[in-house]
């Protein structure tokens, strides 16, 4: 596989939450607004990098049989790194992402790289991969987000531009994570089945 | 009396399916029978339970007297992935047919989010403001908390045996009409909000 392909696999057609369904809890809860959706975002695509990168390393190393509690340390670390640096830096997404960084520890997708690709991959291609998968999760997150905080609230990043007498306030609420999760999900999979489709076709017509 | 309101809160106010969005996975990923959903409600209020009891008492007399809080992720997530282990052990011992109804989610739980949420959300602030840090409150609350995955669960369960015998556009089979079915069910959740 080339080494762009690594990197943007995980964009659209092996995107972690939208296509393989992978950590949904924070995808449904932190969703309210962009702004915590690409704080999210960031924080997981840092820990799916340097954990990627350092079980890689390590690949050698780790006894086959203790992989995965050794993976659970390497990843808490990051974790709690990112949490830390977070409450320093920027005490208010700390306030309204709560949980959910301590949470990225349990979030599927950096377990499943870590056990998929980067304990089986070179260092560079593992780096590659962590960071693809990050980008893909923020773009699903940011996308679902925008969708949220533009019917919820009346507002891009914070500006407000429809009047809170015109809101649909369900859509920032718990259905609305829902809902809207729903419909994007259908939305790709549809798209990704149609581009399939005309691709098959188009295989059949040159033979 | 304190109790009984803390039981509807957790159960209906803040289900922690449905308005806390913890413990997505298994509620998407076993509940397409209401037999299986059961039993993973079990092993969960199983789990939930004893993890929170022994993570809240290792809070309470080893993380803060040591000045350690900071580890408190790394700690948490070692001991509930060793509990698990460890439950799976006895039980197949003990008792085989309890192992036999519950073995298989038992792994899957060291995943659930739900169990680590909860372990830490009571660490941060009192369950019962009067009492204080309790760890007894702690373990009532999870238990609690556990029975409301377990209702959410099983409503959800039997609401897709139903979704089975529907025809569903290409496109939106699978989990998105999953996802929008629960996204109905939490606005019927969405009418307990202001009961406690």
């Amino acid at each position: 596989m080339s080494k762009i392909k690594i990197l943007t696999k995980g964009f659209f057609k092996e995107n972690p939450s939208l296509i393989l369904v992978l950590g949904m809890c924070p995808t449904l809860a932190v969703t309210t607004s962009v702004n915590n959706a690409l704080g999210m975002g960031a924080a997981t695509t840092f820990v799916l990098l340097m954990s990627n990168i350092i079980i890689s390393l390590l690949k050698n190393v780790i006894p086959d049989k203790v992989r995965i509690p050794c993976f659970i340390v390497i990843i808490a670390t990051f974790v709690s790194m990112v949490d830390l640096i977070i409450q320093g830096f920027v005490p208010a997404l700390s306030e309204s992402l709560g949980v959910f960084i301590p949470l990225i520890v349990v979030n599927c997708i950096v377990l499943g790289r870590a056990e998929a690709f980067a304990s089986k991959n070179t260092v560079f291609d593992s780096m590659l991969d962590g960071l693809g998968m990050g980008i893909g999760f923020t773009i699903s997150l940011v996308l679902i987000a925008a969708v949220r905080e533009v019917l919820g609230a009346g507002s891009f990043m914070g500006w407000q531009f429809i009047p809170s007498d015109y809101n649909i306030l369900i859509f920032v609420l718990a259905p609305g994570a829902f809902l809207v999760l729903g419909f994007i999900m259908a939305l790709v999979r549809h798209c990704v089945n149609k581009v399939e489709e005309k691709r098959k076709s188009k295989m059949c017509a040159t033979k | 009396m304190e109790y009984i309101l803390l039981l509807i809160g957790a159960v209906l106010v803040n289900n922690i399916i449905l308005v806390q969005f913890l413990g997505i996975c298994p509620f998407l990923g076993v509940s397409s029978k209401v037999n299986t959903a059961l039993g993973m409600g079990v092993a969960v209020i199983f789990v939930m339970t004893l993890a929170t009891l022994v993570t809240s008492t290792l809070q309470k007399y080893v993380l803060v007297p040591l000045n350690i809080t900071f580890l408190q992720t790394i700690v948490f997530i070692l001991v509930i992935a060793s509990l698990v282990q460890m439950v799976e052990i006895i039980l197949k011992k003990m008792s085989p047919s309890l192992y036999k109804a519950l073995g298989v989610y038992l792994p899957l739980i060291t995943t659930n989010c739900a169990v680590l949420g909860i372990a830490i959300k009571v660490t941060e602030q009192p369950i019962i403001a009067a009492h204080g840090f309790s760890i007894i409150d702690s373990t009532i609350y999870s238990i609690f908390i556990a029975i409301g995955f377990t209702v959410a669960i099983v409503i959800f369960a039997g609401l897709r045996e139903q979704l089975e015998l529907v025809s569903i556009p290409k496109g939106m089979k699978g989990v998105p009409i999953s996802l929008i079915t629960a996204g109905i069910l939490a606005m019927a959740f969405m009418g307990f909000s202001n009961l406690v």
